[in-house]
């Protein structure tokens, strides 16, 4: 097949991690090329070398067979190349329209044409089923229709190679469903699309090829009707990964022990982010909260953990009120937090591992007597928990910002379930972290279910959700659109709630 | 056309012993920075340093006059690096001076007939509460409103030092000389001379005892974690359990307290009266002295000292070269500047991004 572009031994370092080691990487005329790896594999900044934005310490780039050098983005449009980034780069008081024209010199003159760049914008957006309203501005707009903003400003600039980077983190399974069909709509028109990811099932899904990245070097290049994805896992990975958790059945769900009752919250901004949010947890259950980001989640986790007041409800633990409780107050009654943002909440970062792990403890014996930190029997325990966490670190001593994202979470988990606690609230648990540490934070919250912890989870990756919840709670701007049991539940009706569609029949909010 | 723009990230923290080199480069390159302000005054900047240093530590009586000045300094320094270390600007310690100075002079005209042992510890403890409450006010209005802590503490020097202006103007004016000077504090009030001769005074070793008792609260208490741990981000720190606006408050009052005690050491060892300029700035100089410092109590020991060397070599200096003694402020000024960009470089890293 004709090769639009050919990068060959690329390498790129950012201080001391080698970030793409000498990888070559062709991209096919009318073909969706997967570029798979964990996080932190290279994926991206391969990609955004060939985007003008970073630039390679060596290597060389053909396209169509011309050697070029790509400066800046600007540079990789006029050849042809275009990106839609995790982070949308629109402006939010601009209309749709102004947005996709924006940088291009005008038609006519130094007039403006915007009636024609709107025809023009229509016709695209019908012929890849691109809906979008082209006068409205950015704001308004939904994550999904953003992303479709941003297809069409790629298309706008006759781009023959498409990047996508994880374009389906933030889409419910039905939007990211219509995104596939655009993308084969746009293959079968001989434009050729770079699809980052490293969620097996769509990479199964929308690949013709998959490319495999592991810490910087090429891992692998497989055909996708010659694969597996237990194969491709085992590929990105490095080892066998068990693709399911064993996860025990319950026979039956033990006491309420979190009942959480019309609760309301404002976000940041003052606007109502909870709006009368209702649900128990009891022990031995993991209850899951899924949702697109921004619907709620992040402020209801806030409040359960002491560090946002409601304005509304209560929240009762073990029978007792704890709706104005302290975070100490929480912690002391023995309920453990995994935040969603561990770099600024969860550790403090320049502070060494050992103080790290006992700063919910610190104060208690055997590490405290009231004054003083008692710094021979904190080292013991510090030493203890490296061990038995398995904390990949050279010292206790280290400071905690040096370590990898993997080993930080295993540092709250071990400052947290060293306090035995009887409840979790787990928010984001494995976001950032490679497959391995992934794996092993779920076990260990299955294994605290199985001695009777109740678990909130909170998660906008749904197959965490699937795989460790006995029910599930979908959130949708700040309500509950309903909770399902874990047998009962389909991805559709997922999705569809997880856009707003309240399930008839199911637990209704007050 | 692409637009460059920069980004400070933090990087993984130096290793001890740069954090030692770190201020010695910063005094060096100050040094190196102030002999261009030399070289424009036509003097040659070897011999100013030499009279500067001379001036400060050559003679027996230079280096005692030293200890005098360094006292002050090292109290206000521990004052404002306990602050800091919370991440509170306290940059109050000059007024908290005064503050504490203020209350052990009112105890010390009491006349009341104690044991020196025991008047001049309640001399200090009115010092200490003094500075401590005019800090906790500013602590106060943070922790509860939000108010800035910077604009707060810096107007509060304003509002004591003319305070006790109006003071020593009316009610304690001296009755005899009608001076705008306190009367004198109790003999049985004031610190001992350490030295026969000299102006050195016990405040000196107060001052050595403070920064052993800091190093020991900050390093071995559950104080002083709360205050690192507060510091360090004090957002992680509300999250994980820690009463931060306790913490805040309670490191204020601390720091104000020390503050207070640098006040004290001014009226009951040096003066034995309240004046109206107690002090040439020492509250401010021990902002420069907690970062060159590093907000380490062993380390504010050494750039107090150091300052103290500087402050004490001016006039010499001044004397023998013929430039006025203000550019000791001068290198005080640079030293400040050059230490916070430096830390700014070393602890962050700088990246140029290109791209949209």
């Amino acid at each position: 097949m004709e090769k639009v572009v050919e990068m060959q031994n690329i390498r790129k370092t950012f201080l001391h991690t080698v970030a793409n080691n000498d990888i070559n990487f062709d991209i096919c005329k009318g073909e969706v090329v997967t570029l798979l790896g964990e996080n932190g594999a290279g994926k991206t900044t391969l990609m955004k070398i060939l985007y003008g934005m970073y630039s390679m310490d060596s290597g060389e780039i053909y396209v169509k067979g011309k050697k070029v050098d790509i400066k800046s983005p600007k540079d990789a449009i006029s050849l042809g190349i275009g990106m839609v980034h995790q982070h949308f780069t629109l402006v939010k008081s601009f209309t749709v329209t102004e947005n996709v024209i924006l940088g291009l010199p005008p038609a006519k003159g130094i007039e403006i044409d915007l009636e024609s760049a709107k025809k023009d914008l229509i016709s695209l957006s019908k012929k890849y089923g691109l809906e979008v309203n082209p006068d409205a501005k950015i704001w308004q707009l939904s994550v999904g229709e953003k992303q479709r903003v941003e297809i069409i400003k790629a298309l706008y600039r006759n781009i023959d190679v498409l990047i996508m980077d994880e374009p389906t983190a933030v889409l419910t399974p039905q939007e990211a469903e219509n995104l596939f069909d655009t993308l084969r709509l746009l293959t079968k028109e001989g434009k050729s699309i770079v699809f980052i990811s490293h969620k097996l099932g769509e990479v199964m899904e929308i690949s013709d090829r998959i490319v495999i990245l592991r810490n910087g070097t090429l891992a692998g290049e497989k055909n996708k009707k010659d694969t597996t994805k237990k194969e491709l896992a085992r590929i990105m990975v490095g080892r066998e990964v068990l693709e399911i958790i064993e996860k025990e059945e319950m026979s039956e769900r033990g006491e309420p022990l979190l009942v959480v009752q019309n609760l309301h919250a404002l976000n940041d901004k003052g606007i109502e982010a909870l709006k009368g949010i209702s649900f128990e947890v009891r022990s031995e259950e993991i209850l899951g909260i899924a949702g697109v980001s921004g619907n709620g989640q992040r402020e209801l986790e806030d409040v359960l953990c002491g560090v946002r007041e409601s304005t509304d409800g209560r929240i009762v633990f073990k029978g007792k009120e704890i709706t104005t409780k302290k975070p100490k107050e929480i912690i002391n009654l023995g309920i453990g937090r995994v935040p969603e943002d561990r770099m600024e909440e969860g550790l403090i970062l320049d502070l060494p591992i050992f103080e790290n792990l006992i700063v919910e403890s610190y104060d208690k014996k055997p590490l405290s007597n009231g004054i003083l930190i008692n710094y021979s029997s904190v080292k013991d325990f510090a030493e203890k928990m490296v061990k038995e966490y398995d904390i990949k670190t050279p010292s206790i001593y280290t400071i905690t910002r040096t370590l990898s994202g993997g080993n930080l979470q295993k540092v709250i988990l071990a400052r947290m379930l060293s306090r035995n606690p009887e409840f979790i609230i787990a928010s984001q648990p494995i976001r950032g972290l490679d497959v391995g540490a992934a794996e092993y934070i779920h076990t260990k919250l299955l294994s605290a279910r199985a001695n009777g912890v109740g678990i909130l989870l909170i998660s906008e990756d749904l197959d965490e959700i699937l795989m460790l919840s006995d029910r599930i709670l979908v959130m949708y701007e700040g309500e509950v659109m309903g909770i399902l049991d874990r047998k009962d539940v389909t991805i559709d009706e997922l999705g569809l709630m997880m856009t707003g569609t309240r399930m008839g029949g199911f637990h209704e909010p007050n | 056309m692409s637009l460059i723009s920069f980004k400070l990230e933090k990087r993984i923290p130096p290793p001890w012993w740069f954090r030692i080199l770190m201020p010695i480069m910063a005094v060096i390159i100050s040094l190196a920075i102030s002999s261009i302000f030399l070289l424009i005054l036509g003097k040659n900047p070897f011999t100013a340093f030499y009279y500067l240093f001379y001036g400060g530590l050559g003679t027996k009586f230079a280096f005692l006059e030293m200890l005098v000045k360094a006292t002050p300094l090292i109290l206000t320094g521990i004052a404002v690096s306990i602050a800091f270390l919370a991440k509170y600007w306290n940059i109050g310690a000059e007024g908290q001076l005064y503050a504490g100075a203020l209350l052990a002079t009112w105890v010390g005209i009491q006349n009341f007939n104690l044991s020196p042992v025991f008047y001049v510890l309640l001399v200090i403890v009115a010092g200490f509460v003094g500075g401590g409450v005019w800090s906790f006010i500013p602590a106060y209005l943070k922790a509860r409103f939000k108010v800035d802590d910077v604009v707060t503490t810096l107007l509060f020097n304003y509002i004591m030092i003319y305070f006790v202006s109006a003071i020593l103007e009316g009610p304690w004016r001296h009755p005899v000389s009608l001076y705008p000077e306190s009367v004198n504090i109790a003999e049985n009030a004031q610190l001992i001379q350490l030295v026969p001769r000299s102006r050195v005074h016990i405040g000196f070793l107060i001052a050595v005892a403070v920064v052993f008792v800091t190093y020991f609260i900050v390093k071995k208490t559950k104080l002083g974690f709360e205050i690192r741990a507060t510091g360090s981000n004090p957002k992680a720190a509300n999250f994980l359990g820690i009463n931060t606006l306790k913490t805040i408050i309670i490191a204020s009052v601390l720091s104000g307290g020390v503050a207070g005690l640098a006040g004290v050491s001014e009226v009951a060892g040096v003066h034995y009266h309240l004046i109206h300029n107690l002090s040439p700035g020492y509250g401010y100089s021990g902002i420069v002295i907690a970062m060159l410092g590093g907000l380490n109590p062993f380390g504010v020991l050494f750039a107090a000292l150091y300052f103290s060397v500087i402050i004490t070599g001016a006039q010499m200096m001044s004397r023998s070269v013929g430039i006025p003694p203000y550019i000791a402020d001068v290198i005080q000024g640079i030293t400040l500047i050059v230490m916070l960009a430096m830390l700014l470089l070393f602890e962050y890293k700088i990246s140029i991004r290109r791209g949209k």
